[in-house]
């Protein structure tokens, strides 16, 4: 399969790799997938809690190039949104920036996924209703 | 010149080589999926293009006397390397059609006797698939499950015989974990039962010693292209002696090879196949002790990181295969961290659904490690510093997917991750 410039950039120099301190109250974690799947991301954002703004996000993925590069490519548009911005995210923004293939758009929605897991977990810390995903 | 004085010179010549040698990638380590052809083989069958250039089946003219003095030859070489007769080889476009020829033909020239055929589940598809295509025929399959190791035992066989059995197919060497099943007890038990044996052997011709006689073969698939001869050609063995073995024709035509494989033969590819039977024979003793070496360090280096297994019996094993699963890295992911090198994955993932080899699946394997598999196959071109390039390379790509992989993290962590509720997408 042909992977894309990007992709094979993020691929090769993810960004944000690693972990953040999940019990943290200002620290939300979303892990999705499954092993049997070929895909589990887990994406981590921390929230300053004085501005509202996602001041760093992190993840690890294990699954194919286009399930790293989605990940990689969710913490870099995280950082420096508010968490309801983050939340307008779609997969669909991953999959034309990325120019995944119709086989790959599975790991777009998957990082879709993990961004609003981890959005919700926040929420639940401080407090707040879950949204709907 | 003093005659130490040379030889330290042409050592120093080769040392210099050899330094001044770029390493080029990607690197082929995917010998078993086919091999580069020897550069002895080509220049034998270039005159057969052009020059000699005549039907082997025309018997009017030199043209034809030449082509098919040619093909004579090359059956010998053929013939000679597995211990038959010249007459029992027939030339095929290559090992799938002999496979087919070979089940699909036995099945129907021995209708009347039976129609029960025994066989394994990590055949190559050109055998299962010939198989359920007999079973859309009427015919019926057993196919036996190996222990996770790959093996078959005798007393599996032995249960599944019955009074209909007229065939067991049972390849020789496996072509993704290299398992050699115990062929010459097979075939013992085979004839003991008045059943015919055949075995798909192209992993295994030129790599190590088959002999048709010793192991009680009455059917053998092989090719060129595995064995550094060209691609499309290939042979059926059909023992003519104790019994003679017979079977149904698949391609109609001019009768030729005995009637058993119609079409003009593809003389340019048959003696290029003969010549690399030819070097086969004689090199093969000590180029499968090189390459078990190579194979050995390079298994060795990689099973040196921590959850990296090898599939498949490592006693019973071709000389030149592993297959290493690594743990908590997804097998498409590494392929792409390994493309310097040319390898085969356990994963067979171009779709959203994921689908992990067959025959790892068979051995009991989880899907993760099926998926997370590498096959290495060497080759006669294979060098030392290939292997230690190889050996870095899957080092690096491993350990830098197992530092992105939150699998590896819980892991490492302590956590079972059989415990760990996963959210299915």
């Amino acid at each position: 399969m042909a992977y894309s410039d990007k992709v094979i950039d993020h691929y090769s120099n993810p960004r944000n790799v690693g972990v953040l301190d999940k019990e943290a109250k200002n620290v939300g974690t979303g892990l999705v997938g499954a092993p049997e799947c070929g895909d589990v991301m887990r994406l981590q954002i921390q929230v300053n809690e004085e501005t509202g703004l996602i001041e760093d996000a992190k993840f690890k993925t294990f699954g194919c190039g286009s399930a790293i590069a989605s990940s990689s490519l969710a913490t870099e548009w995280l950082k420096g949104k508010t968490v309801d911005e983050a939340m307008q995210i779609d997969n669909m923004d991953i999959v034309e920036e990325l120019a995944l293939p119709p086989v790959k758009i599975h790991c777009s929605v998957l990082a879709e996924d993990a961004i609003k897991t981890a959005i919700n977990d926040y929420r639940r810390k401080q407090g707040l209703a879950e949204l709907h995903k | 010149m003093n005659i130490y004085l040379k030889a330290l010179l042409y050592l120093h010549d080769r040392i210099d080589l050899n330094k001044n040698r770029m390493l080029q990638t990607p690197i082929y380590l995917d010998n078993n999926a086919t091999t580069p052809m020897d550069p002895r083989v080509l220049e034998e069958m270039l005159p057969y293009f052009n020059r000699s250039f005549g039907n082997a089946a025309s018997r009017n003219h030199s043209f034809g006397w030449t082509a098919e003095e040619a093909v004579d030859i090359a059956r010998e070489r053929v013939a000679k390397l597995i211990n038959a007769s010249p007459k029992e080889i027939i030339f095929t476009s290559g090992a799938t059609e002999s496979d087919n020829l070979a089940i699909k033909g036995v099945f129907e020239m021995y209708a009347a006797k039976g129609n029960h055929v025994i066989t394994v589940t990590t055949e190559h598809k050109a055998v299962l698939d010939s198989c359920k295509h007999i079973e859309k025929n009427g015919g019926r399959v057993t196919y036996l499950s190996p222990d996770s190791q790959g093996m078959i035992t005798l007393d599996q066989i032995r249960e599944a015989i019955t009074p209909e059995t007229i065939l067991i197919t049972i390849m020789y060497g496996n072509n993704e974990i290299g398992v050699l099943q115990d062929i010459p007890a097979i075939g013992k038990l085979a004839r003991e039962n008045n059943i015919l044996f055949h075995t798909d052997a192209t992993q295994a011709v030129g790599k190590i010693p088959v002999d048709v006689e010793a192991d009680h073969i009455d059917l053998m698939s092989f090719s060129a292209h595995k064995m550094y001869g060209p691609k499309g050609v290939g042979a059926l063995y059909v023992r003519r002696r104790n019994p003679r073995v017979k079977v149904t024709a698949q391609m109609d035509g001019g009768g030729h090879e005995r009637g058993m494989r119609s079409g003009t033969l593809n003389v340019p590819g048959i003696v290029g196949f003969g010549k690399s039977c030819e070097i086969a024979m004689n090199e093969m003793a000590e180029e499968s002790k090189k390459l078990s070496a190579m194979r050995d360090r390079l298994e060795r280096e990689l099973l040196t990181m921590e959850e990296a297994y090898v599939n498949g019996n490592p006693e019973h094993r071709l000389p030149h295969v592993t297959n290493i699963s690594f743990k908590f890295v997804e097998g498409e992911g590494l392929m792409m961290g390994v493309k310097d090198i040319a390898v085969s994955s356990g994963s067979a993932c171009t779709s959203a659904s994921l689908e992990p080899s067959y025959v790892l699946k068979s051995l009991g394997l989880d899907d993760d490690l099926a998926h997370s598999s590498l096959r290495f196959g060497l080759g006669r071109f294979t060098t030392d510093e290939e292997i230690d390039f190889a050996i870095d390379h899957v080092k690096t790509a491993v350990n830098k997917l197992r530092e992105m992989s939150p699998l590896w993290e819980m892991f490492k962590d302590g956590i079972d991750l059989k415990s760990v509720e996963w959210q299915e997408h």
